[in-house]
């Protein structure tokens, strides 16, 4: 079993970070794990994206190409991925960003307005991890208590401060329910 | 086994060579390696090492000459264009004996070129990198627990044999993370264990000298012949390569580095397609694995290279293999990875014989 | 018999093969003279350049070695950063120091590195066969200005002292001559602060040491000493440029 995910959006937005906490989650269940950032000028303000897949067998290239799931927090991530998603794959997109519509259905798409949401729970600039939390509820990639091992692995002790206003992020976007839409 | 963390490529090259007691690190900032000189920056001060950032990649290389003379573990990293620079000073540690450890995380050229990975430096590097007639031991990690192992050894290559390794790798490699196993362990060779090092006579001794100048040439051909004499025996022992599906495959898929991790998924495909395709890794690019190659070449209908580069490696391939089945490329450029997809289709060309 | 005079320790027995005449000697002779009185030679690790000097590992009594052109100072970092109870001296010319290693010069004065320079200023390389160099003077014929340095094309001769003088990080800075007995014994003095510096960790010290090279200026010995002090002194004035620590003269 291998899950290829890509993650999306512009630089700022804790793309990188999320996709290590991924990996750090699958990691902890003793999953062979890989994290590949876009570099380059993009890290500088425009958008950032990275590759992370989880399996069971030795990982080969570690470039998501074809993701099985795709979590896109800006229109242009949204428009350049969403087609590359796989079939019966999964797209997590954060829709108080832009008006998302993949028109596809052949996927399972999760529209969750995440910068919405974190700035209504006073938790801004944790929208990706309100994404995520929808991501890992849907998907079941990890399990719970990995998440918040994982947590513990990827915060530092000096921002501990964030630890638990996380753990809400992510299970404000688990728990997040309307407005979500198949196909 | 030890706890896993998780580790980019490059920070994983830097925690290695502090574990095996590197505590001279001198570099220069360059993309995509930047973040081992950030990293020995945050620990080197910690741990009573030295880092320092040279005022170029010249003088960076340079210093890890002086450090290396002084009998310690040192080291310097850089990507390609940065590697150009420090040629010089390739040629002269060769020169000079010195052990030294030198990490390539590449990027397409040539010129200044982009910043994305390449493996388009692998003439320059396999081939010596500076000037003269010398060889330059070059590592090629697949993976980031590879880069980690592969620097230790490095270490250990530089000082058995008084040679520069290099760690062969790309941006890909560098800044990607997976998990690694901190593993090493092994300490510096003390000084002692170096009586050429200039640690000064304290009158007790003649003065050591180290010095790549020779004016008679029949003093200059006899060093040559006697480091050529370590570099066979460095053939001898330290190639090294990864065999996967080679068994009864008919078609030999030749690639290296993150390039070979590629070329792994296509060959699986290809597999469930019923084609009886295998892959042949070299790790050790100087020493390339020229015997497994030949042998292969004895019952195997063609080789396919795949590589971040437009051939450079496959002419190696052919020479080991003289040319005796036909070699197919598969090559990108520029900063362009190949995709599995591509990698397919040139294993299709070679199953039905097209002209290479 | 008593002993007046005598070989430092700090040299060895091997010939020089420099040219008759050329100052070089004189120079190395002081290095070791300064490696010998500070107690130091058995500490010490020298750094010979590329120029006339590449064979210095030859003459001076202590671990050396030799590095690329211009690159003496880098590697002299390395060393001392490696083992920073050695003493580290490079020995350069004007091409090494003030040309092709112009950057690892300047550098390694501005980060104020422990470490000593003694810089041979001739004004003309002399182990290629007489070319210009940086600080060759206006005027001043050598093969590649055969028609004498042009300055509207070549620009000015380069003040080593005076340039790394605008640096905060060097301790000391001092030009000197060998021309004279007066001037050698200045010069010895110079030479020997600058590796007590060193030793004391007081950071990075220079001393050049303007020189002649009867040879590829083509005139004699006896001649070379006099054109070094009727062209050479008056536009690479003697003196200290820097002394970070130098005792307060009472007012």
């Amino acid at each position: 079993m291998m899950t290829q995910i890509l993650l999306a959006g512009f630089g700022g937005q804790g793309i990188l970070f999320t996709g290590k906490f991924l990996a750090y989650a699958g990691l902890l269940e003793d999953r062979e794990v890989s994290w590949l950032p876009s570099y380059g000028p993009e890290m500088r303000g425009g958008t950032a994206n990275c590759s992370v897949i989880l399996s069971d067998e030795a990982i080969g290239s570690p470039i998501v190409l074809r993701p099985d799931v795709l979590m896109a927090m800006n229109l242009p991530s949204f428009s350049r991925f969403a087609p590359l998603v796989r079939q019966d794959g999964f797209i997590f997109a954060d829709s108080s960003m832009f008006a998302a519509d993949c028109g596809r259905t052949d996927v399972v798409c999760h529209y969750v307005p995440a910068t919405q949401l974190a700035a209504n729970a006073d938790l801004d600039g944790l929208a990706n991890m309100i994404l995520l939390g929808k991501l890992l509820r849907v998907t079941e990639l990890c399990r719970p208590e990995s998440i918040r091992k994982a947590m513990e692995k990827t915060v530092p002790p000096r921002k501990q401060q964030l630890f638990e206003s996380n753990l809400k992020a992510l299970a404000l976007g688990a728990d997040f329910g309307i407005g979500e839409k198949q196909g | 086994m030890a706890e896993k963390v998780l580790m980019k490529g490059n920070e994983a090259i830097a925690e290695a060579a502090i574990a095996v007691g590197c505590r001279h690190y001198f570099g220069y900032p360059i993309t995509p390696q930047t973040e081992i000189a950030a990293y020995m920056a945050k620990r080197m001060p910690k741990i009573d090492g030295c880092f320092l950032q040279a005022e170029s990649e010249i003088a960076a290389i340079h210093m890890v000459i002086g450090a290396a003379a002084a009998g310690k573990r040192a080291m310097t990293s850089s990507s390609s264009p940065g590697i150009a620079l420090k040629s010089e000073g390739l040629s002269y540690l060769a020169g000079c004996d010195l052990p030294a450890v030198v990490v390539n995380i590449q990027r397409g050229g040539p010129g200044l070129g982009g910043i994305q990975p390449s493996q388009a430096d692998y003439f320059q590097c396999t081939k010596g990198g500076g000037h003269g007639d010398y060889r330059m031991v070059v590592l090629a990690p697949s993976g980031v627990q590879e880069m980690y192992d592969y620097t230790a050894w490095a270490f250990e290559i530089a000082d058995q044999y008084r040679v520069t390794s290099m760690i062969f790798s790309d941006g890909i490699l560098g800044q990607m993370m997976e998990p690694v196993e901190l593993r090493a362990s092994r300490q510096e060779t003390p000084q002692e264990g170096k009586p050429w090092a200039l640690t000064g006579t304290r009158g007790q001794r003649e003065p050591n000298i180290i010095n790549s100048l020779f004016m008679q040439p029949e003093d200059l051909e006899r060093m040559n012949l006697e480091r050529f004499v370590r570099y066979a025996q460095i053939e001898a022992g330290e190639t090294r390569w990864e065999e996967y599906l080679l068994e009864d495959a008919k078609i030999v898929v030749v690639a290296y580095g993150a390039a070979a991790r590629i070329a792994k998924n296509a060959v699986q495909a290809a597999r469930t397609q019923g084609k009886r395709v295998g892959l042949l890794r070299p790790i050790t690019l100087w020493p390339f694995p020229k015997q497994p190659l030949e042998r292969l070449a004895k019952r195997v209908r063609a080789f396919v290279c795949v590589e971040m580069s437009m051939g450079q490696m496959r002419e190696d391939v052919e020479l080991a293999t003289r040319c005796q089945r036909p070699v197919y490329l598969c090559a990108r450029t520029g900063g362009m990875v190949p995709a599995p997809e591509e990698i397919l289709g040139k294993l299709e060309d070679a199953s039905h014989g097209c002209c290479v | 018999m008593a002993v007046v005079f005598e070989k430092p320790k700090g040299l060895t027995d091997a010939i020089m093969h420099y040219c008759p005449g050329c100052t070089h000697g004189i120079a190395h002779r002081l290095v070791a003279q300064a490696l010998d009185d500070l107690d130091l030679t058995g500490g010490a690790v020298g750094v010979a350049p590329v120029g006339c000097a590449v064979f210095a590992y030859n003459y001076f009594n202590c671990d050396m070695i030799q590095a690329a052109h211009g690159r003496a100072p880098a590697v002299a970092t390395g060393l001392k950063r490696a083992d920073p109870e050695r003493i580290v001296f490079t020995y350069q010319g004007d091409g090494d120091l003030a040309a092709i290693g112009t950057a690892e010069t300047v550098q390694s004065a501005a980060r104020g590195e422990n470490i000593t320079i003694i810089f041979i200023n001739n004004a003309i390389y002399g182990m290629t066969g007489g070319q210009m160099a940086p600080t060759t003077l206006p005027g001043q014929v050598t093969q590649t200005s055969p028609y004498g340095r042009d300055v509207t094309r070549t620009g000015m001769p380069i003040r080593v002292c005076e340039m790394l003088a605008t640096l905060e990080s060097p301790a000391y800075l001092a030009r000197v001559s060998v021309d004279s007995v007066q001037h050698i014994r200045a010069a010895q003095k110079a030479i020997t602060k600058a590796f007590q510096y060193q030793n004391e960790g007081k950071g990075f010290s220079l001393v050049e040491v303007i020189s002649t090279c009867p040879t590829n200026w083509g005139v004699t010995p006896q001649q070379a000493l006099e054109w070094l002090r009727t062209d050479m002194l008056p536009y690479y004035p003697l003196g200290v440029f820097r002394d970070l620590f130098a005792e307060k003269k009472e007012g």
